[in-house]
C-alpha cells in the first residue's frame, strides 16, 4: 500500500477517526453549508468571531476521510487567527492542492496542513480536501452555501 | 462456469489487458459504462476511415453507403429487442436523451392539469428529473412508488397509486444503484388495465439479458449503447407506433421534416420525425456492431456467468465483518452496492483504484435511493460477462485492506 502513503497518512486517518471541533457552535456569527455534488457530501462550518479574530470554529456533516480530516485540521489551525490570516490560508491551501504552490519551495504558512499536498496525485480527491476551506471562505464572506462544482 | 470461456472473451476487449497503478486492471464499473470489443472499434474505425458522410441527404456514393450502414444498425436494434417495427426504434444519444424525449413529447401531447405521473423511488435521476420538469410544466403531480428494505418496488403500493388520473408510469427495468430487477411485465400489465402507458428505463437491462419489448408490452423502452459494449453517444428510444404517431416532435430542424414554409411545417414519418439534425452516425453503426457481438456470443451462458459472479461476490463480501450490502432484492442483476462501517465510499474507491480495481463510489445519480437507505453514498461493483472469479477475489482482498487501513 506504499502508493497510498501520500494520501492516507497516519495523521489524516487519525483526524478522520477523531475529528476535532466536530460540533455546532451555538450563536455562531457566521456559518455556511458546503456541498460536493459529485459525491453528495455536505458539511456545515460554524465560525464565532471576537472582533476581527476567529474565536471558535467548528464543523458538522458527512464526508470521506480526506474531507473530514481536512476540516478537522482546518479548525485546529484557524483558532486565534485574524480574518485576513484565515483568508490568506484559504488561498494558500487552495493553491497547494491545485499545484500552484509548491510547499517545499514556495513561502507559505500552511504548517501541518502541508500533509494535504498529497492529494495532488489524486485529482478526483482535490475537492474533498478543499470543501471545508471553500465553506469557511463562504461563511467569512457572508454566503450561506457553496458548491465545489 | 464450464460453458463460458471467459479468458477467450476477455481477449475480445483490448482495454482489459492493461495495468493500472502497476496492477492488472480489474474493471468493475460496468454499470457506469461497459468496455468495447475490438469488433466494435474496428467497425467504427472502418466507418470513419472509409465510409463517412452525412446520411439521408446526399445522392453520392458515400452518403448512400453511410445511410445504408446506419439504417442496417437500426434493423439490428429492432431484431435485438424484437420491436414490431424498425421505424419505431428512434436513435438517441443515450438513455437520458431518450427519456427526455418521451417526457417532453408525451407530456406535451397527453399530460395536463391535475394528471399524475408515477415514478419509482428506485430511479436514476435521469428517470426522475425529466418527469419532474414535465409535471411542473403541465401542472401535473409527480407521485413516487415506494421501495422496501431490500430495494424492491412495493407492488401493492404501486397498484394503489395507479388511478384514472395516472397518465404515465416511469420505471427502470433494472436499478442502476442496487441491481434490483423490477417485475416490469406485471407492472405494465397492471397499468394497461387502466390504459396507462409505461416508459421503461432499460439502460441496465439490455447488457444483461435478452429483451422482447413485445412480450413485455412496453410502451417506451429506452437504453444506451455505451452500457451494452457499444460507443458513447449511441442509444435507442423504442416506442409503440400508436403513441409515437400522436406525439409532437422533441427537437426540430433538419432531416425531420416533410415540407417547410414560413407558414407551416409538416413533419416526416417515423423515425425521422424524432431525429432532428445529423446524428452520431459512427456511434449508431458502432451500436449495430455491439449487437452483432452480443449475437455472436452465448448470451444465456454470459448471463449465467454474471449471475455466478454476483453470487460469489455477494458471499465473499458478506463474509467480511463490517461490510453491509445495500440492495438485497430476490431478483438482481450483477450490481453489488456496499458500504464499510466508518469508511466513506470515496476512500474505498481510491484505495481500490490503487490496487487497479475500478468501482463506482458515490450516490450513483440515485440520491432518493441513498436517502432511503440513509447512506450518503455507496461503493458499487458491477460485473460484466468478461469479469472473473479471480477479480472478485481481488476485490474482496482489497476491501479487506481498506478495513485494515481504517482500523
Amino acid at each position: 500500500m506504499s502508493e497510498l502513503n501520500d494520501l492516507y497518512q497516519e495523521t489524516i486517518l487519525e483526524h478522520n477517526k477523531n475529528p476535532r471541533n466536530f460540533r455546532e457552535i451555538e450563536g455562531a456569527d457566521k456559518q455556511a453549508v458546503g456541498n460536493n455534488p459529485l459525491c453528495g457530501d455536505a458539511l456545515r462550518v460554524f465560525v464565532r468571531m471576537d472582533g476581527d479574530t476567529v474565536d471558535d470554529v467548528a464543523f458538522k456533516g458527512s464526508g470521506c476521510a480526506i474531507s473530514k480530516a481536512s476540516a478537522s485540521m482546518m479548525t485546529q489551525t484557524l483558532k486565534g487567527k485574524t480574518r485576513e490570516e484565515a483568508e490568506a490560508m484559504f488561498h494558500e491551501f487552495q493553491d497547494m492542492v491545485t499545484g500552484k504552490l509548491d510547499v517545499e519551495t514556495d513561502e507559505n504558512h500552511l504548517g501541518k496542513l502541508k500533509i494535504f499536498s498529497g492529494v495532488l496525485e489524486f485529482p478526483a480527491r482535490v475537492k474533498c480536501a478543499s470543501l471545508s476551506w471553500h465553506t469557511l471562505n463562504a461563511a467569512l464572506s457572508g454566503e450561506d452555501e457553496v458548491s465545489t462544482e | 462456469m464450464s460453458d463460458w470461456d471467459v479468458e477467450k472473451i476477455r481477449k475480445d476487449f483490448p482495454v482489459l489487458s492493461q495495468t493500472v497503478n502497476g496492477k492488472p486492471l480489474v474493471y468493475l464499473d460496468n454499470a457506469a459504462s461497459s468496455q468495447v470489443p475490438q469488433s466494435v472499434i474496428d467497425r467504427t474505425s472502418k466507418y470513419l476511415a472509409e465510409e463517412h458522410s452525412n446520411i439521408h441527404r446526399g445522392v453520392h456514393y458515400l452518403s448512400q453507403h453511410a445511410t445504408t450502414a446506419y439504417e442496417a444498425a437500426r434493423e439490428k436494434v429492432k431484431r435485438f429487442i424484437n420491436a414490431p417495427d424498425v421505424n419505431c426504434c428512434i436513435f438517441v444519444r443515450g438513455t437520458t436523451e431518450g427519456i427526455n424525449l418521451v417526457a417532453h413529447s408525451y407530456g406535451k401531447g397527453f399530460i395536463g392539469e391535475g394528471d399524475e405521473i408515477l415514478v419509482s423511488q428506485l430511479e436514476h435521476h435521469s428517470n426522475i428529473i425529466p418527469w419532474q420538469v414535465t409535471a411542473e410544466e403541465r401542472g401535473a403531480k409527480l407521485r413516487m412508488i415506494p421501495i422496501n428494505d431490500r430495494g424492491e418496488i412495493m407492488i401493492e403500493e404501486y397498484d394503489k397509486l395507479l388511478n384514472e388520473r395516472t397518465k404515465i408510469v416511469a420505471v427502470s427495468h433494472v436499478s442502476n444503484s442496487l441491481g434490483t430487477v423490477n417485475p416490469i411485465k406485471e407492472m405494465i400489465a397492471t397499468a394497461h388495465k387502466l390504459g396507462v402507458p409505461v416508459c421503461v428505463d432499460a439502460a441496465q437491462s439490455v447488457p444483461h439479458f435478452p429483451v422482447d419489448v413485445q412480450d413485455l408490452d412496453a410502451d417506451f423502452y429506452v437504453f444506451s449503447g455505451h452500457k451494452m459494449f457499444g460507443p458513447t453517444g449511441s442509444g435507442v428510444m423504442y416506442g409503440k407506433r400508436e403513441w409515437l404517431d400522436k406525439m409532437p416532435p422533441y427537437q426540430t430542424g433538419g432531416s425531420q421534416i416533410r415540407t417547410v414554409s414560413f407558414e407551416k411545417t409538416t413533419y416526416a414519418p417515423l423515425p425521422a420525425k424524432f431525429e432532428a439534425g445529423t446524428p452520431a452516425i459512427a456511434a449508431g453503426i458502432g451500436l449495430g456492431a455491439a449487437i452483432d457481438y452480443l449475437n455472436s456470443i452465448d448470451f444465456a451462458a454470459a448471463a449465467a456467468h454474471e449471475h455466478d459472479l454476483l453470487e460469489y461476490a455477494t458471499a465473499r463480501l458478506a463474509d467480511i465483518p463490517g461490510i453491509k450490502i445495500t440492495g438485497t432484492a430476490a431478483e438482481k442483476a450483477s450490481v453489488l452496492s456496499f458500504t464499510i462501517e466508518n469508511v466513506h465510499p470515496h476512500d474505498i474507491g481510491t484505495i481500490l483504484d490503487q490496487q487497479g480495481i475500478a468501482v463506482r463510489a458515490g450516490h450513483h445519480c440515485a440520491q432518493p435511493v441513498m436517502q432511503f437507505f440513509d447512506v450518503p453514498a455507496t461503493a458499487r461493483a458491477s460485473f460484466a460477462f468478461y469479469n472473473t472469479r479471480e477479480e472478485v477475489d481481488k476485490l474482496a482482498d482489497a476491501v479487506q485492506k481498506v478495513i485494515e487501513v481504517f482500523a
